[in-house]
């Protein structure tokens, strides 16, 4: 099985053509992008790190949860690590479902559970030459 | 046994990995506790989340020879 991380840039347009099917009336894309919080100083890129067996072994299991609870949607993830730089993508969500609910929800879930779950981690590198981890406060 | 260090972690005990020597029987917390001996772990939260073997595990899960135990600091994917 390949990995679900990969330090190359993402491939967007792969990951649709993966996903897209003639029972499917709805494909979504979800791609989440470096900004640069200037409310943190302004970033010039994120350097991502991950423990690569678990965060696969948890990407794993979040995709058999979405595949149980929507059986119909096919879905295609991945991670980037290594450093991006602010307006590119660190993941790329594809999933097309015969109906929209389902592709938006699925989308959704799948995003929601990576940022609770999966062992990766960002550490800002800031204009001024610092760099910074981030510790998100998740409930 | 192996224990793994990420992210802010890894930079608080200045290395990737160590191995540490449990009695038999010993769980989850009490390789925490022999960890929190160590300075470095002054900079640890008094309950870090816990993997062993690449999931996510409690303070009373056992542990038995061979097992991969990481610490893992709060996480910031996607």
């Amino acid at each position: 099985m390949t990995s679900y991380l990969t330090d190359r840039p993402l491939d967007p347009t792969a990951l649709v053509a993966a996903v897209v099917a003639s029972g499917c009336g709805a494909t979504s894309l979800f791609l989440g992008t470096v900004r640069s919080a200037p409310e943190d100083g302004d970033i010039d890129g994120i350097e991502y790190s991950a423990y690569p067996e678990m965060a696969d072994a948890e990407f794993g299991r979040i995709m058999t949860e979405a595949r149980e609870r929507w059986p119909m949607a096919r879905i295609a993830l991945q991670h980037r690590t290594g450093y991006i730089a602010v307006g590119e993508a660190s993941i790329a969500i594809a999933v097309a479902a015969p109906h929209r609910a389902e592709a938006y929800d699925c989308s959704r879930f799948l995003i929601e559970e990576t940022k609770k779950r999966v062992p990766i981690w960002k550490k800002e590198r800031l204009a001024s030459g610092a760099a910074e981890w981030v510790e998100p406060m998740h409930v | 046994m192996r224990v793994r260090f990420f992210a802010s972690y890894a930079e608080a005990f200045g290395r990737e990995e160590m191995s540490l020597e449990l009695r038999a029987g010993a769980s989850v917390a009490d390789c925490v506790a022999a960890l929190q001996a160590d300075p470095a772990a002054l900079r640890l939260p008094p309950s870090p989340l816990v993997a062993v073997n690449q999931r996510y595990a409690r303070p009373e899960t056992p542990l038995a020879e061979g097992d991969e135990v990481a610490l893992i600091p709060p996480v910031a994917g996607g």
